[in-house]
């Protein structure tokens, strides 16, 4: 099985969505012959020519309004926003557009073949314009599927998975980990569940909740736990929006503890979703309050993003507080 | 290559100046020079029976707001030449994306008054299964997009829309109505860019009506209108006289002809006004004067329309009489039958969010349906929709 860092495995997932279907396009800002600004799209429009891989015009609200009508029309767009810190431009055609057109038509029209790709997360010295994580604001909106992959096999199987979706999806790329994560990812095609959170560890003292570029951090967190004796369950929700509460609550029914983790700030962020959802379904079986390890309430900083972002030790003071409640 | 100066010159856009292409004055008869465009007798009388029936339409459904019978509506007055015209000019299966007050589109395509109704009155046959306000109509058989409110979306989507059949070559293009008060969103910006880069087959219909709600255009921009902006992007443009059918419809046709035969986008600015409110909620005597309206009814576009085709006599005042009695016999007719419709099923609620319905929403529901058994009163629709008796005289049709 070949090895791919996470934009080998993305690129690779739109090389067989492309050449599987001839109504597959990849637009977006400098995605043409540069291949994207992180060469995600690197060699497509070699390959499939200009009128399949191109660049636009610098413009958000563009780009998706674009995309909202090649998918309506029977296409199937992958549309590339360069940062997520940019596509507020585009928070009205996918909030207002994208999510809604199949409702608000009763079906006589949909988008479902638009799938929304973006980097989001800190951690690339980016400062505030180049590290949010704005998943929070779609996960607000009936209608859109949000998706963040923790891994390059994941990145693929998700991917293949929402272009091929009957719904728009927001799919949202841990920019950190493009280069960084480096795993081995099946040359062939293959999807992963959307909808579904992935248990990666079983464990019966804690659950430990969190998705994309965070769940390597929970990863370095439950080390420690476990040095101390510490048995964590850790779940990847890998799709937002709808997110699978189930797997969660089967979970904490059995540890009886939850943390959730996110870079975006606290309030208002998902976490809040996961915790209310787990208090009612759970609320007898917990033996302590649900924590959440996130980053604060202010803009991303640049120089101080290694205190601002929730890393191993914060996620490990959480468990032992939880603990020893 | 560069042109250069070795003084300062700066342009204001003044040095160009927009011609407006009109063929029939205001009685009817073409223009002197003006060539009649090749519109078959009953091209034409379809055409003209389709501003009719929008007119006629128009009035009564609001009346019928008026009589408090339905929560909302906009009327097309005075801009029915534009927005017919420019329609009878396309292949019928060329995809319409319109603003909101485009039914004259739909007339003509054939949407029957049931449809009409239906969707006014957001009962069970309604397409849009009685989500949106009324006049949000979209037929997928008749290539009309479902309206959406916020403004000015749907201009990038036909860029994108057109963009698909330009790939799929099947010879069509998209046709996207909107106001000169829509061109001020970033959308429209984005559109024109797109379309005018990557050589879509679109047709951007402004109608320049001379209001967006209470705004009138000479505060909505300062230059010579929308039509100059093409040249900014590079498009073909034409600015037309949106009262006058026929030079809507060849204006439009030939449109058409370079964005199918050559793949471009081509921009049309139709000079009209807006006579009626900009919807029921509307007062337009609270920001224009009675005299300004009363001068733009000497140039209504119906009335220029049928004094051409009488003088033709490919119509008659005996037709006239008959097509506007049965016209308006059946909207009444076929709005009481809407009415009395039941409204959607209670599922609709949740259905077409995604394209299944997701466990969470199902348990949702299932907690709302739990509710309504509980206090069926209180939700006579609803109940009604789960088969529980209520007592009918608490519901009210039209309720906002």
């Amino acid at each position: 099985m070949p090895t791919m860092n996470m934009l080998q495995a993305i690129n690779n997932a739109l090389d067989i969505a492309m050449a599987e279907d001839d109504k597959v396009i990849c637009f977006g800002e400098d995605v043409g012959v540069f291949g994207g600004v992180f060469r995600a799209t690197s060699h497509l429009q070699e390959k499939y020519g200009k009128s399949r891989c191109f660049n636009t015009p610098l413009v958000e609200q563009g780009i998706i309004g674009f995309a909202n009508g090649l998918a309506a029309q029977g296409s199937v767009p992958v549309a590339e926003i360069q940062f997520a810190d940019y596509i507020f431009p585009a928070f009205d055609q996918i909030v207002n557009e994208s999510a809604k057109f199949r409702y608000r038509s009763g079906d006589l029209f949909n988008v479902g073949g638009l799938t929304i790709r973006t980097p989001y997360g800190g951690g690339i010295a980016g400062g505030l314009y180049h590290s949010q994580s704005p998943e929070a604001y779609f996960t607000h909106t009936p209608g859109l599927k949000v998706v963040v992959p923790r891994n390059p096999y994941q990145a693929k199987g998700l991917l293949l998975a929402a272009i091929r979706d009957p719904d728009p999806v927001l799919f949202l790329e841990p920019k950190r980990l493009y280069r960084a994560s480096v795993g081995e990812v099946p040359q062939e095609d293959y999807q992963l569940p959307i909808g579904e959170a992935e248990v990666i560890k079983e464990g019966t003292d804690m659950t430990l909740v969190g998705w994309g570029a965070q769940m390597e951090v929970i990863g370095k967190a439950v080390e420690l736990a476990e040095e101390q004796g510490i048995a964590c369950e850790v779940i990847d929700l890998r799709t937002l929006l709808p997110w699978d509460a189930d797997t969660v609550v089967e979970s904490v029914l059995k540890t009886g503890r939850l943390i959730v983790s996110h870079e975006a700030p606290l309030t208002g962020g998902f976490a809040g979703e996961i915790a209310a959802t787990i208090q009612e379904r759970c609320f007898l079986y917990l033996e302590s309050p649900i924590a959440r390890v996130t980053g604060l309430d202010t803009p991303f900083p640049l120089v101080l993003e290694k205190e601002y972002l929730p890393d191993h030790l914060k996620i490990f003071e959480a468990i032992r507080e939880s603990v020893n409640f | 290559m560069t042109n250069y100066v070795h003084q300062p010159l700066f342009m204001t856009g003044d040095e160009f100046s927009m011609a407006t292409f009109s063929l029939l004055d205001p009685e009817g008869e073409l223009y002197e020079g003006a060539k009649e465009p090749d519109l078959p007798r009953d091209h034409a009388r379809r055409l003209y029976q389709a501003m009719l029936a929008t007119r006629i339409l128009d009035e009564r459904m609001m009346a019928a707001q008026r009589q408090g019978r339905l929560s909302f509506y906009m009327q097309s007055t005075g801009e029915e030449a534009a927005v017919v015209g420019a329609t009878a000019a396309l292949d019928d299966a060329d995809m319409i994306m319109a603003q909101y007050r485009e039914q004259g589109a739909l007339m003509y395509r054939g949407f029957s008054i049931d449809e009409f109704m239906n969707q006014l009155f957001g009962n069970e046959l309604d397409y849009g299964k009685g989500r949106q306000m009324p006049i949000h109509y979209g037929s997928r058989k008749l290539h009309y997009m479902t309206i959406s409110s916020p403004l000015a979306t749907q201009i990038p989507q036909a860029t994108g829309y057109a963009y698909g059949q330009k790939l799929a070559g099947d010879g069509h293009c998209t046709l996207t109505f909107f106001g000169e008060g829509a061109a001020s969103e970033g959308d429209f910006h984005a559109a024109l860019n797109m379309a005018s880069v990557h050589q879509v087959p679109v047709i951007f219909f402004c109608r320049n009506n001379g209001y967006a709600i209470s705004t009138p255009s000479t505060e909505q921009f300062a230059a010579d209108g929308i039509a100059p902006r093409a040249f900014g992007y590079h498009m073909h443009v034409i600015r037309v006289d949106g009262n006058d059918a026929l030079a809507v419809y060849e204006a439009t046709r030939q449109a058409r002809q370079i964005a199918v035969e050559q793949n471009k986008p081509v921009l049309i600015e139709a000079m009209s006004y807006r006579l009626a409110a900009h919807s029921s909620s509307d007062d337009p005597s609270g920001y224009r004067a009675k005299s300004e309206e009363e001068a733009w009814r000497l140039k209504d576009p119906i009335l220029r329309m049928q004094k051409w085709l009488l003088k033709k006599g490919w119509w008659s005042e005996e037709e006239e009489t008959s097509q506007q009695e049965t016209l308006r016999r059946d909207v009444l007719d076929t709005m009481k039958r809407a009415e009395k419709r039941s409204p959607p099923p209670l599922e609709s609620l949740i259905t077409d969010v995604y394209a299944d319905i997701t466990p969470e929403l199902q348990r949702q529901f299932d907690q709302l349906k739990r509710h309504i058994r509980r206090y069926p009163e209180a939700y006579p629709r609803g109940a009604r929709s789960l088969d529980l008796e209520v007592n009918t005289s608490t519901d009210s049709q039209g309720e906002a």
